[in-house]
């Protein structure tokens, strides 16, 4: 398919999706062409670009460490160097900021949208400034000392400022959304036709064989479908969508009905890979998590991230299509931590009840 | 089944665990008769690979007797004999299609894991961390293989274990690092590392038509073995001054053609820069030690290969990009895609061309693992490869 169909199929749906789509969210226009990287973040921004503002906080993130570091290991000379007398109190106290400190530098490093963990900074300037402050009464402050650390602290709380600034007014334009939904958009390779590849997926019904969270997909008839997913803490969310586009082999789309308790929409593109590698897939998801903005942080910020979610539900579906079943390891089939050992025969059966009870005949020795 | 687990750092012991079921439709269930300690499972033992969990059943070099097989495993049955290939590979994606077997697309399913580190995943592995699939691994009694009917090759004649056990790793591992040198007539190849891969990157170098191989270890009698075996020429680098002096001196000034780094991440080397490199690793400012790329690179002829084969990880330091790119050097590396080499590699056994059992120095119980893991690491009583009888 040539560049310029797949930009009108992508233009018709975008048509077809107008007025439809969910508040907040037609501001985008994501992949208008085929140039990635910077497009649509250009133009009149005010705060810094995306590459200063992850610089940034890379290098509080380092920050944080090294100070953590220091504070944990040699507080006394920390009190010292701020111009406090060591005291038990004070090294307590060093310590405790010390490992407070080092949180957030890891956090910050280890996630790719670290706007939690650099706020978190900001309420432990805030923190260290009142511990100054009531440290300039006490006896045996050099006031000098630790004027100038107050100085530091305050210009450092300026940067971190700046930096979740920054980085919170990236996510709201990236997630397209000031209601803090998530846009995510995700791409596989099948080594499939596309016209397998796109039917399998034009029968919304076989979606929960490979998305995780998606419980069950029922047709409704009229282009329309009953939703049921998983949600936090044992619960399950449902909604009603509709088919907003539909070209064969080419492209899929729908979006949420009414009041749905997750508000979402969805497109899946399906384009020849070059090469005679099968089939790209681009998916493009755009949902309200429950918890709102809120909840979407607080995800972020401990690791589950939509993006990776729809990520592994690419992969399952590869392999769904490549071999006919998801591919398991003793380790990958049990929710959380176990060991890479073989399951007990009791955990196994657990296991296949959570993935719908899959059942491999097989041929047993003597059998 | 009783299988050797990982227990934390430097701590493997032989436990009681649940037998194997068969998971997918692809899979078989071998009864394990021997398996081998590889020198890559000492970067776990060492602790220096991420994503280990305690209780994970270690072990990737393993042949047996199938038991068990899944509905779609139509080329193998019960009672079979197989040695089986440490990448698990599903034979039908693209990777696979172009025989790069261990970058299979399809059988990591914590590939997430290894994306984070390394921006794409390769193939799961048996017994080798999570961010690898999760996999228990062949240490053991009993072994869940998937895609059965693409990986296990079939031993149908009377070889003992010992001759074709290491058709699984170290055999294809060093033959491969050997052919992506692209070897031609005359040329010389230096090996870093003479331990079971470097045995074999050597012995492969010669099959393939290495005029010299000149082996580098601090282990004489791992040098000895590789000159006894192949009549290889030895370097041992704690006896000279440099290494790439040393070479540059036996190959007339020119390097060697091409280097194979048949070592890995946790290199050793004398003085002040081992001191500088175990400093970052234990400051956690670098994750491996290059101190054999950094040779290899700097002692390579111009235009010449540097092969590696030996495992990393993750992030190296003082890594000399400027001598490689301004003297036309070509970096090739990967986990070997064993299952492209397997039938080739056993015709050389038939052929009588080679015979893999010369790298064994111990056969032990699987109960004596932790034993097997201790000596292998020290190197102690001249340990160069470890056989374990289940």
């Amino acid at each position: 398919m040539s560049s310029t169909s797949n930009a009108n199929a992508f233009r018709q749906s975008r048509g077809d999706r107008q007025g439809n789509m969910m508040p907040g969210s037609n501001r985008q226009s994501p992949m208008r062409n085929r140039s990635y990287g910077g497009n649509g973040q250009s133009g009149s921004r005010k705060l810094q670009q995306p590459q200063q503002v992850k610089k940034i906080a890379t290098g509080l993130g380092w920050f944080s460490i090294g100070l953590g570091v220091a504070e944990l290991i040699a507080p006394d000379r920390v009190a010292r160097l701020v111009g406090v007398k060591p005291t038990s109190t004070t090294r307590t106290m060093l310590r405790m900021a010390g490992a407070r400190e080092l949180a957030a530098g890891i956090g910050i490093l280890s996630n790719e949208q670290p706007t939690g963990w650099v706020w978190s900074r900001v309420a432990g300037d805030a923190l260290d400034i009142s511990m100054i402050g009531a440290a300039m009464n006490k006896d045996g402050t050099d006031r000098s000392r630790l004027n100038t650390a107050a100085v530091a602290v305050i210009g450092v709380t300026a940067l971190d400022i700046l930096a979740g600034k920054g980085l919170s007014s990236q996510s709201s334009q990236a997630n397209g959304s000031r209601a803090g939904g998530i846009h995510v958009k995700r791409s596989i390779t099948i080594m499939r036709p596309r016209e397998d590849v796109y039917s399998f997926w034009h029968d919304f019904q076989n979606l929960p064989q490979f998305m995780k969270h998606l419980e069950s997909v029922t047709s409704l008839g009229d282009g329309r479908t009953h939703w049921k997913a998983k949600a936090p803490a044992g619960t399950s969310v449902e909604w009603d969508a509709e088919v907003t586009a539909d070209q064969p082999n080419e492209l899929i789309a729908w979006h949420s009905l009414g009041n749905s308790d997750v508000n979402n929409s969805g497109m899946v593109r399906f384009t020849q890979a070059p090469g005679a590698r099968g089939t790209e897939v681009h998916v493009d998801l755009r949902y309200n998590p429950p918890g709102g903005a809120l909840g979407a942080l607080f995800a972020k910020m401990f690791g589950e991230e939509p993006g990776g979610q729809i990520a592994d539900d690419l992969r399952r579906f590869k392999q769904v299509m490549e071999l006919g079943e998801i591919m398991k390891s003793d380790a990958s089939i049990v929710e959380g931590p176990h060991p890479a050992q073989p399951l007990s025969s009791r955990e196994l059966r657990s296991a296949q009840d959570m993935q719908g009870g899959q059942n491999i005949q097989s041929m047993r020795s003597g059998a | 089944m009783r299988a050797t687990c990982w227990m934390g750092k430097k701590k493997v012991e032989v436990r009681n665990v649940p037998d194997p079921q068969i998971l997918n439709q692809r899979d078989a269930i071998v009864r394990i008769t021997s398996t081998a300690i590889c020198g890559s499972d000492l970067h776990l033992y060492n602790g220096f690979v991420p994503s280990m969990e305690s209780g994970d059943v270690l072990g990737h070099e393993f042949m047996g007797e199938v038991m068990e097989v899944g509905r779609g495993v139509k080329n193998l049955k019960v009672g079979d004999r197989v040695v089986v290939p440490f990448p698990i590979a599903c034979g039908l994606c693209g990777a696979c299609r172009a025989e790069a077997y261990s970058l299979c697309e399809n059988s990591n399913p914590n590939a997430y894991m290894a994306e984070k580190l390394w921006g794409h995943s390769p193939a799961g592995i048996f017994g080798y961390s999570h961010m690898l699939g999760g996999f228990a691994g062949g240490q053991a009694e009993f072994a869940r293989v998937p895609f059965a009917d693409v990986g296990p090759i079939k031993i149908e004649n009377g070889f003992s274990d010992e001759q074709v056990l290491f058709l699984s790793d170290i055999f294809p591992t060093g033959y491969m690092g050997a052919e992506m040198c692209g070897i031609k007539q005359g040329d010389v190849i230096a090996v870093w590392g003479a331990g079971p891969v470097g045995q074999f990157a050597i012995a492969s170098a010669y099959l393939l038509g290495a005029e010299r191989v000149i082996a580098i270890d601090r282990y004489d009698y791992r040098l000895n073995l590789a000159r006894e075996n192949t009549g290889a020429e030895t370097i041992n680098y704690e006896q000279v001054d440099s290494v790439v002096d040393t070479l540059n001196e036996m190959t007339g000034g020119r390097g060697p053609d091409h280097c194979i780094d048949a070592v890995g991440l946790e290199a050793h080397a004398h003085g002040m820069q081992f001191a500088y490199d175990r400093a970052k690793q234990a400051m956690m400012l670098e994750s491996d030690r290059p101190i054999t790329l950094r040779e290899a690179a700097m002692s390579c002829k111009n235009g010449g290969t540097i092969s590696v084969i030996g495992v990393y990880g993750g992030f190296v330091d003082k890594f000399p990009m400027g001598a490689i790119m301004n003297r036309s050097l070509t970096i090739k590396t990967g986990q070997c895609h064993v299952q492209r080499y397997m039938r080739p590699l056993l015709q050389h056994i038939e052929k009588g061309d080679i015979d893999p059992s010369f790298v064994i120095s111990h056969t032990m119980r699987l109960e004596d693992a932790a034993k097997g893991y201790e000596m292998f690491v020290n190197k102690s009583d001249n340990c160069e490869k470890v056989v374990l009888k289940a």
